[in-house]
């Protein structure tokens, strides 16, 4: 009855720049970050019996992400003795405990309309790298979004430079389309 | 044509300056020839215009990716725990 299938195999390769993202901007720390992405999917596969597919498999990681980011700022605080978690995520008690559910983004998670439409954005961005074939989208984040020089992504790749032009153009192109039917 | 008075250029080199000056990398010889270029060209004037739009929304949504190094190690971890899982 599940409509939402779970494959956990290319978790990885789909979601973990998509909950980076959402980690870096509530704990502001890369290290902390990356440990609490890696939980999440660990915390997720011993779970994944409970997932009903009620919700997309990305929703589902997020509602666990939420859960271990609330976790860290309780463990960061209770050595003071005070366990009051300053971050804005939802916390109606009414909510609580059915975070499996399907949910949408909810509205008290940001603080400023900026914010907001920024996280639209870099939600659109991730939705169109999706989509784009894996090595195109390698190498436009390692180029666009890490800044990355040319040569580095070349030696890492092992492709050469007018290789990696070609790839950027049709991963631009890609983009931008992709982006104008979301997003301009 | 002698190399030095070239310039018209092709869409496809137009294109490819066009990209390199999203990266700030090309020069300024070929600036001038990418601009030559988009004043007769329309095909290419819309996707440069499409090309800026884009590296300026990236820039705007300060979206982040992880280092391969590290996702790398990441997957390494999750497949152990996979196949626990498994067997």
């Amino acid at each position: 009855m599940s409509n939402n299938l779970i494959n956990p195999n290319n978790w990885i390769d789909l979601y973990s720049d998509y909950l980076y993202n959402y980690t870096i901007s509530r704990v502001s720390d890369k290290m902390v970050a990356q440990d609490l992405v890696q939980d999440t999917f660990l915390a997720a596969l011993k779970s994944m019996k409970n997932f009903k597919g009620e919700s997309s498999e990305r929703t589902w990681l997020i509602s666990i992400l939420k859960r271990k980011i609330i976790d860290y700022y309780r463990k960061i605080n209770s050595n003071k003795g005070k366990a009051e978690v300053r971050i804005g995520y939802n916390n109606d008690s009414e909510s609580e405990g059915d975070w499996l559910e399907e949910r949408v983004a909810d509205p008290y998670d940001k603080t400023a309309e900026d914010i907001l439409q920024n996280n639209e954005l870099g939600e659109a961005i991730h939705k169109c790298l999706g989509k784009l074939p894996k090595k195109q989208a390698d190498v436009f984040k390692m180029k666009t979004i890490q800044g990355l020089e040319t040569e580095v992504i070349c030696n890492e790749l092992n492709i050469t430079a007018s290789n990696l032009w070609v790839i950027i153009h049709r991963a631009r192109t890609a983009m931008a389309d992709c982006l104008k039917e979301n997003w301009f | 044509m002698s190399k030095k008075i070239k310039v018209l250029i092709p869409c496809k080199e137009a294109n490819h300056v066009c990209d390199k000056t999203q990266y700030n990398e090309s020069s300024f010889w070929e600036k001038i020839k990418l601009n030559f270029h988009l004043l007769y060209c329309k095909a290419c004037r819309k996707y440069s215009k499409n090309n800026a739009k884009l590296t300026q929304a990236i820039n705007e949504s300060e979206v982040k990716c992880m280092d391969k190094k590290c996702k790398e190690s990441m997957k390494q971890e999750f497949e152990k725990a996979l196949q626990e899982i498994q067997h």
